[in-house]
């Protein structure tokens, strides 16, 4: 067995360590973003099941749990239009740690996806409080500048989560430096310059990101999104990434909006399993 | 001059940018390009060339002497930014920051808009300029203000009706920010208000400040000297804060902004933001909010489209929370009472959303003669734009007919 390059358990907090595990065993790890209370507040846990399971019990190592949120600035239609039913169909915070204890109780590492507004009106420290409770691993943070939040790195350092910032294509080596040495866990890397959403064809710039992220600080892994729709791209991206992060295809799933569950979850169970098993080849 | 905002943006606890990484890059950029614009003399005088021979300024003041009659023993001075090609103080702003993008070697301007007012005077600055220019308007807007949609159509922008969530301003900002993260290369982001990420508010008070730095002067040459008072509507709180800048360091001036208070603040229909809201984080920056428990926003409600938004510019955040101003509010009762009174005695129809500031000032007076009857107080009220575009809702509020009163000649 190879250990990956990533060995301080400080620096890969609680969701690096899974990680750094799937790299342990040859391959990067598929993280799949789903919406809390989408359909319904009820019946989300259920599409988060199906992503962790798989069609043929191969499926996310790591479930993003998107928040819905009323101004997203970084959200695609796909995602957007689910996250504005949720709303409209009650969906609170306090869901994200029902659905963060169901996902770790099915052996997945959950972690949160959420505009920072949501988390500040919480309490900072009474969601990282509830999140680590919870089970869950950390939060991925789009809008919260990475050099502007002490109030996060106190409540993420008490709690022991871990804090995941963004980079972009268009971020300085200097403002890549600095956001890596903020994130614990890992860094989330955009591939393109746009919003959420799936694309024919995954962008070079991916590539060139990763390759840049890890010459700025090779401590952490870094999760390549936006724009992964199946087996065939998760396992390109793959080849580089340490993480493969997939949302608005598995969104895309839930074509009948809950009328059909039983077959909005097949068809998620099976672009998951075809995801893990793109992730499973792409180093091969 | 106080200093705010810090190199990060902040005005106390609030501003900041609170924004997608992808986008960093671009506000950096935009803050780097405005202070070499700043240090350029250039720039500045190609702003004035333009303020001067194409908006029309300096705008005047009008004594209203009529309108006073009805504001206690206070006399209202108006600055008249309605004057202003295009109508509004609005076009203050665009004028700058298409010279910016221009600057920037930029070809492309995006641009939110509520009642349609920015989205003319972006139009109106692109097509000037020879740049390429998109409008993201609610879709309940566009519905409410079709006529906008058309003059921003003839001045050649392409206009977006946004159809997400409460289809209306803020929405209209989110559609313009996700545009911008895909177009940040060739597209300038022409934030209409003192919101946004920083450095817009900073670099919008500045394009507006002129209202204050003209406005000062001119009560100081014209006028017998400072006013006593100085009062705007606040929505994002642009024209607000380009009335109310300069006066900042003169200790005696007393700052009045006045919010939208819709069908009553007690009603939950509003955009009393300073008033109801709470602090938090929106459209990237830290301000305050109309929002619920779970920290979503709750949708705003006004007569007066420019002011129906539940945010409000970080600045006006900071100096309601030191208290150098005070911020009341204005119900669509009382600012359409003033926008009649305003039109019957001075023969200026004023737009909903300066008729809040109209009604501030009116009521402001009256309180002032109550406390102290010898008080002859000089308020001076920022009318940041004309009523023209307000008549269809004019229209419905007073309940005219349309018909003339008298048919001769049968």
């Amino acid at each position: 067995m190879t250990m990956s390059q990533f060995n301080s358990a400080e620096r890969l907090g609680r969701s690096g360590q899974v990680v750094a595990k799937c790299l342990d065993e040859g391959r990067p790890a598929f993280v799949g973003y789903y919406s809390v209370g989408y359909p319904h507040v009820d019946n989300s846990i259920e599409a988060m099941r199906a992503i962790v399971e798989g069609d043929e019990g191969r499926g996310a190592d790591i479930i993003e749990i998107g928040m819905p949120y009323s101004d997203p600035l970084m959200d695609g239609l796909v995602i957007q239009r689910a996250n504005t039913r949720a709303l409209s169909r009650g969906v609170r915070t306090k869901d994200i740690f029902t659905a963060a204890e169901a996902v770790a109780s099915l052996g997945a590492m959950p972690m949160v996806m959420t505009y920072w507004n949501v988390i500040e009106a919480y309490g900072v420290d009474a969601f990282a409080r509830d999140l680590a409770a919870a089970g869950g691993g950390g939060a991925i943070t789009p809008d919260l500048p990475a050099d502007d939040c002490a109030e996060w790195f106190e409540a993420t350092d008490a709690h022991g989560t871990d804090r995941i910032f963004l980079i972009a294509p268009s971020s300085t080596d200097e403002r890549m430096k600095m956001t890596m040495a903020a994130s614990r866990g890992w860094v989330y890397a955009t591939s393109v310059m746009g919003v959420t959403g799936v694309r024919s064809q995954t962008s070079d710039a991916g590539r060139v990101v990763v390759e840049r992220a890890r010459e700025a600080d090779p401590s952490i892994p870094v999760g390549i999104g936006l724009g992964v729709s199946g087996g065939d791209q998760a396992a390109e991206i793959g080849a580089y990434a340490d993480l493969v992060i997939v949302g608005s295809a598995l969104i895309n799933c839930m074509t009948s909006d809950g009328t059909d569950m039983p077959y909005d979850l097949a068809a998620l169970r099976k672009l998951s399993g075809e995801i893990a098993a793109g992730v499973e080849r792409s180093r091969k | 001059m106080t200093s705010y905002p810090d190199a990060k943006g902040h005005f106390g606890r609030f501003g900041g940018r609170f924004v997608p990484e992808a986008l960093q890059a671009a506000l950096v950029e935009l803050e780097a390009a405005f202070a070499e614009a700043q240090a350029d003399p250039g720039f500045g005088a190609e702003l004035r060339r333009l303020q001067r021979d194409y908006s029309g300024r300096p705008t005047p003041i009008t004594v209203a002497e009529n309108f006073s009659k009805q504001a206690g023993n206070a006399t209202i001075y108006l600055k008249r930014e309605d004057l202003n090609h295009t109508g509004a103080h609005k076009i203050n702003n665009v004028l700058g920051q298409a010279l910016l993008t221009k600057r920037m070697g930029k070809t492309r301007m995006i641009a939110e808009t509520g009642a349609g007012q920015h989205g003319v005077a972006a139009a109106t600055a692109a097509a000037l300029l020879g740049l390429e220019c998109r409008v993201y308007m609610g879709e309940i807007d566009t519905k409410r203000q079709a006529l906008n949609v058309a003059r921003m159509q003839l001045l050649g922008a392409e206009v977006h009706a946004v159809a997400a969530g409460s289809r209306t301003l803020k929405d209209a900002m989110n559609e313009a920010m996700r545009d911008w993260v895909t177009t940040v290369d060739t597209t300038h982001y022409l934030i209409g208000t003192v919101g946004g990420p920083h450095p817009f508010p900073y670099l919008v008070r500045e394009l507006q400040r002129v209202i204050s730095t003209e406005s000062r002067q001119q009560m100081l040459d014209e006028h017998g000297g400072l006013p006593d008072y100085v009062a705007a509507c606040v929505g994002g709180g642009s024209n607000a804060i380009g009335q109310f800048y300069d006066f900042i360091d003169d200790a005696a001036v007393q700052l009045y902004g006045f919010e939208a208070g819709g069908d009553g603040i007690d009603s939950g229909k509003h955009s009393a933001t300073i008033t109801k809201g709470t602090p938090g984080v929106l459209h990237g920056a830290r301000t305050v909010v109309l929002q619920d428990d779970d920290g979503q926003t709750i949708e705003s409600y006004s007569i007066s489209a420019g002011l129906d938004y539940p945010g409000v510019g970080p600045e006006h955040a900071w100096l309601a929370e030191t208290g150098r101003a005070i911020y009341e509010v204005v119900d669509d009762h009382d600012a359409m009472e003033a926008f009649r009174l305003l039109s019957r005695t001075e023969g200026i129809i004023p737009a909903i959303e300066s008729a809040h500031a109209v009604a501030g000032a009116m009521r402001l007076g009256k309180r002032i003669a109550d406390e102290d009857p010898e008080a002859r107080p000089k308020i001076l009220v920022c009318l940041s734009g004309r009523g023209d575009k307000d008549t269809e809702t004019a229209f419905d509020w007073f309940k005219l007919s349309g018909e003339p009163d008298h048919t001769v000649g049968a």
